[in-house]
């Protein structure tokens, strides 16, 4: 038999610790151990000019253009992907929760994206516009190099992050849609309103938690963008990202201080958007409590 | 659905299935066409290949690099789905069945994980890694995967843990059974669907992840899909060799497509559960 002491607090502390301890020492850890790191000039390469500089680091990427302009690359790939996955994801989860022929397969169809590796789908679509192996062109009669120029990089790469990402948007707003009592639209719908009427005035309200919580997650999720970039670009044409411009500081330069500021400055970022995301939303309650019927 | 609907509701909804449906599958015939073209036709600009080759397999499978990417692909993907199910099983049934002190901030912490930035981490990981000996091992990679896949595990196994009737094991005991075929026959089935949920969530998280793996890998003996085909070289170093990545893509692509397929319904149930019901 179970001892009256280890029944509640102990065993229930116990049982999380594995879980507690996986999750600090991978990843509350390294986030304070990078911090320390960025406070130093740390380069692999010189491994002995190592030298506590403090601020400097933060200071040395703030005044450079290259940390500016990848905010603002990510912010439009993010702005852009999020926005066009929220109309169309709401489309589709219309679509799933009413297709009348074949539902089964429709829904089937539609979680397919979400299977499939990132940087699959970013070859695909890279492979597509390509000008020598892609059909894109010769289809639109154009005879464009997409990867050549900013803005039609720009437009690969949100178009990949709409297609591989939408699913997973409709899919959680399903969920929201599904709460939608459909007495209550046939009630209206006898009342005389109309379509647009029903969704605006009754499915959407209803929606609202739904709605918040798939794009809050969307946005951290579009704003961390590496895969689809390393491979259709590689930060070439001026579309790197945050994601990137860190990853080649610390893996391809191996400049770990330098490298370490870009991170926490990322995890900043991060904070922002789901301060405001919570703020905007009210989502706390949503998140934190458990208890719901 | 009823008899309420309208012949221009069908007509629309009815389109807008068949439009989902070529909107999704449309790339993947694509990349499936390309797989199968031959290389003298790579550049011809056509949606459908001319004449059908199964030439850029053969090659794939032929090097060492495909096969081995692959076969670390599964292991990793596997046992990180496994440990992470099971640690975050423990935790799941603690936060629901024991009214421990502190699990709401246990869960808050949890999702304050979730929104986290992989690539925060990967240059402590990096240097630290090197230093314990953990870069370029299955080891480096299965631990941030296990780490990263908590947070959405628990979430999701704890909200379908709590729509288990836990009293029914008690009244199984009632009935003579002992603890153990108490929990293997009522609790395990009721748990099943949820855990089995959780786990395809994280196994297509850790299958598809590439920063970790392009960060924590530089050879064979541990580096992942995404991060093979994303630095694979054909028989010439100079030109990327489509045909050969094309067929690599269909060959991890194909695995995961029936995946979802078969377990469609539990995908969807664990992605909302996590997110709504929590």
């Amino acid at each position: 038999m179970k001892s009256p002491l280890l029944t509640g607090q102990i065993l229930g502390w116990l049982l999380c610790c594995p879980a507690l301890i996986a999750m600090i020492t991978v990843t509350a850890y390294p986030i304070i151990y990078a911090f320390w790191l960025s406070l130093f000039r740390y380069d692999l390469r010189f491994p002995d000019s190592r030298s506590f500089t403090g601020a400097d680091n933060y200071l040395s990427v703030l005044s450079s253009p290259i940390w500016w302009e990848g905010l603002l690359n990510t912010v439009i790939i993010t702005v852009c992907s999020v926005s066009v996955e929220l109309l169309l994801g709401m489309v589709f989860a219309l679509v799933m929760h009413r297709a009348i022929i074949g539902r089964k397969l429709v829904r089937a169809a539609i979680l397919i994206p979400y299977g499939i590796i990132t940087v699959v789908a970013a070859l695909i679509w890279k492979f597509a516009f390509m000008p020598t192996t892609g059909f894109i062109n010769s289809l639109t009669g154009l005879s464009l190099s997409w990867f050549g120029g900013r803005w039609s990089a720009f437009l690969v790469i949100i178009v990949t992050e709409i297609w591989k990402t939408t699913p997973f948007m409709s899919l959680l707003l399903l969920a929201g849609i599904t709460l939608v009592p459909n007495d209550l639209l046939r009630a209206a719908r006898v009342d005389g309103a109309s379509a647009w009427q029903r969704f605006s005035l009754i499915t959407l309200p209803i929606m609202k938690p739904a709605i918040a919580v798939a794009l809050l997650f969307r946005t951290l999720d579009a704003f961390r963008i590496f895969d689809t970039v390393f491979i259709q670009t590689r930060g070439a044409q001026n579309t790197e990202t945050v994601s990137i411009i860190g990853y080649h500081v610390l893996i391809s330069r191996l400049n770990l201080g330098l490298g370490s500021a870009v991170s926490i400055l990322i995890f900043f970022c991060v904070l922002l958007i789901s301060a405001g995301y919570l703020r905007v939303f009210g989502l706390a309650g949503d998140l934190t409590g458990e208890e719901k019927p | 659905m009823n008899s309420s609907e309208t012949g221009i509701d069908r007509f629309c909804w009815t389109t807008g299935s068949i439009l989902a449906v070529g909107y999704t599958l449309t790339p993947i015939a694509w990349i499936v066409s390309l797989s199968l073209k031959y290389p003298a036709d790579l550049g011809d600009n056509r949606f459908w290949p001319q004449r059908i080759t199964f030439e850029h397999y053969r090659s794939i499978f032929a090097d060492a690099q495909f096969p081995a990417a692959l076969w670390n692909s599964l292991g990793i993907a596997l046992l990180s789905t496994i440990l992470a199910i099971l640690i975050a099983m423990l935790a799941a049934y603690a936060v629901v069945r024991l009214k421990f002190a502190g699990r709401r901030l246990f869960m808050a912490f949890a999702l304050s994980i979730a929104m986290f930035p992989p690539v925060s981490i990967i240059g402590p990981l990096f240097n630290m890694w090197r230093f314990i000996g953990l870069y370029d091992t299955w080891v480096g990679l299965i631990l941030p995967y296990i780490t990263l896949t908590l947070p959405l595990s628990i979430w999701t196994l704890a909200a379908f843990f709590r729509e288990i009737p836990w009293d029914l094991d008690k009244a199984a005991r009632v009935d003579g059974a002992t603890p153990f075929q108490a929990f293997r026959m009522v609790i395990v089935p009721l748990a099943a669907p949820g855990v089995f949920s959780a786990a395809i969530i994280v196994f297509i998280f850790a299958w598809n992840d590439f920063l970790f793996a392009v960060s924590l890998t530089s050879t064979n003996h541990a580096r992942t899909v995404p991060a093979a085909i994303a630095f694979f070289t054909g028989a010439s170093r100079f030109e990327q060799p489509t045909g050969s990545i094309a067929a690599a893509a269909v060959v991890v692509t194909i695995p995961l497509i029936i995946l979802v397929l078969v377990f469609q319904r539990r995908i969807v149930a664990g992605l909302t559960a996590g997110a709504i019901k929590g």
